[in-house]
């Protein structure tokens, strides 16, 4: 983890609606092949319903990490 | 010295702030200090919220169709051009006419539009109503509709995000007022694992569906539609038949923002709280453009046009401002015919339906009528 490089961040802390994870969704559909993303959240619901999502849809699930008061997400896009 | 102020976009958000602007600064601007001039691309103004209606046959068209010109202020100059380019380093918007704008400040206000060109099969294979003549087509379509499985499906991004289950709500009243719930099946489908992305919202949703008898599947977000079998693919490899598709197209900003290189698929990066596009503090972005991760909605639109019409008199007449947009939404949810709930919320306040009443839904009928007068920055 430490040493993939993040090549583009989706700050949805504060996204009451549409949420982070139709920002996600948003964000990868739009992404190209190989892009790394991370996803902020300060919605718990997020490290659960994100990668159920990224699991489901056939991406790469990177890692889940706890911040200061928000969680970060990181996912590639592999196709 | 006078004070050039652009304004592109004659929607709610654009509308909203230049009236405002012409209110606050009413010395200014009839002294001539301040010039006003507001860039669009179509004379007329639309109340979108209304397509809804007119789908249901509940409103007609020219009921939520004003002139451009009847709803700004007098002292604001109005040019029904398109601009196609913004050159923020020059300060200058120039329109489809070649006509150039200089301004001093910029407020891009230039919206969403619906791509269904984006979704292979879409635009052949399925209904909207996020337009005039999408919404007509809509209504004629459910009127023919003689009973089978209507399928609905988002695009992400997509304004207004209670729309469908509102259209949802109002088809199940609709069929049953014309004694057809016995035919017609509802599917209803979302991009996320829940029906809604409130979760509350979500959690009430579910009981009526089953209540109800609509059906649901989540985790659904449109790949392909092949309108010869009726039938529709998703990203996560489920398959959907149907007799009538229903979908809210994915949307993308304005053409001239990526055209002008402001932003990727036409949003904005714009600060959440002070409303500046990234880089330059003299240029706003406001309603559907901005890249903030928050409803594209009349509403937001609204509410920071409140924000930046402020932020600029204030800015203009006193040299600096503390004030700041705090991520405010409100929304009423139609829930039938007859019934509406209500949320609002903010960066820091999640939402909390109320439960759905007669009186709210009365609440939204009357704001469809008086959503005028907040275009003139009364309301």
């Amino acid at each position: 983890m430490s040493d993939l490089k993040i090549d583009q961040v989706v700050d949805a802390r504060g996204s009451a609606c549409p949420g982070p994870l139709m920002e996600l969704i948003k964000a990868v559909k739009a992404a190209e092949v190989g892009t790394v993303i991370e996803l902020l959240s300060a919605e718990k619901g997020t490290t659960t319903d994100a990668p159920a999502w990224i699991k489901k849809v056939g991406q790469e699930y990177i890692s889940t990490a706890e911040k200061d008061g928000y969680w970060s997400i990181v996912v590639k896009k592999i196709k | 010295m006078t004070t050039r102020i652009v304004i592109v976009g004659g929607g709610s958000a654009g509308t909203i702030t230049a009236n405002l602007l012409a209110r606050n600064l009413y010395k200014e601007v009839t002294s001539g200090k301040v010039v006003i001039n507001m860039i669009t691309d179509n004379p007329d103004h639309t109340y979108q919220p209304g397509y809804l209606y007119v789908v249901f046959d509940k409103v007609r068209p020219d009921e939520i169709v004003r002139k451009q010109k009847d709803l700004l202020d007098p002292h604001i100059n109005l040019f029904v051009d398109p601009a196609v380019k913004i050159d923020r380093d020059n300060r200058v918007v120039v329109t489809k006419s070649g006509r150039q704008f200089d301004y001093d400040y910029l407020v891009i206000a230039t919206g969403s539009r619906i791509v269904p060109e984006d979704i292979p099969g879409l635009k052949e294979g399925s209904y909207w109503f996020y337009d005039m003549q999408s919404a007509l087509r809509l209504r004629e379509a459910l009127m023919n509709f003689n009973g089978g499985k209507i399928l609905l499906s988002m695009g992400i991004p997509h304004k207004c995000p209670v729309a469908p289950l509102e259209l949802t709500f109002m088809m199940y009243d609709y069929f049953k007022e014309r004694n057809m719930l016995d035919k017609v099946q509802l599917h209803y489908t979302y991009p996320i694992n829940r029906l809604h992305v409130l979760e509350p919202v979500s959690d009430w949703t579910i009981g009526e569906f089953e209540r109800k008898g609509i059906k649901y599947d989540t985790f659904f977000n449109m790949e392909e539609i092949d309108p010869a079998k009726n039938v529709i693919r998703s990203m996560e490899g489920d398959e959907l038949g149907y007799d009538m598709l229903i979908t809210i197209p994915p949307h993308k900003g304005a053409q001239v923002i990526e055209d002008s290189g402001l932003g990727k698929n036409g949003w904005v990066s714009t600060d959440r709280r002070k409303l500046i596009n990234t880089g330059y503090d003299n240029v706003y972005v406001i309603g559907d453009t901005t890249d903030i991760p928050i409803s594209k909605a009349g509403s937001t639109a609204h509410f920071q046009s409140d924000v930046v019409a402020e932020r600029l008199t204030s800015i203009i007449s006193q040299g600096d401002t503390v004030i700041e947009y705090d991520g405010k939404v409100v929304c009423f949810v139609e829930t039938g015919f007859d019934e509406a709930t209500y949320i609002w919320f903010n960066y820091n306040t999640p939402p909390k339906p109320t439960p759905p009443s007669r009186m709210l839904h009365w609440m939204k009928l009357g704001y469809n009528r008086l959503y005028w007068l907040t275009a003139r920055g009364i309301l």
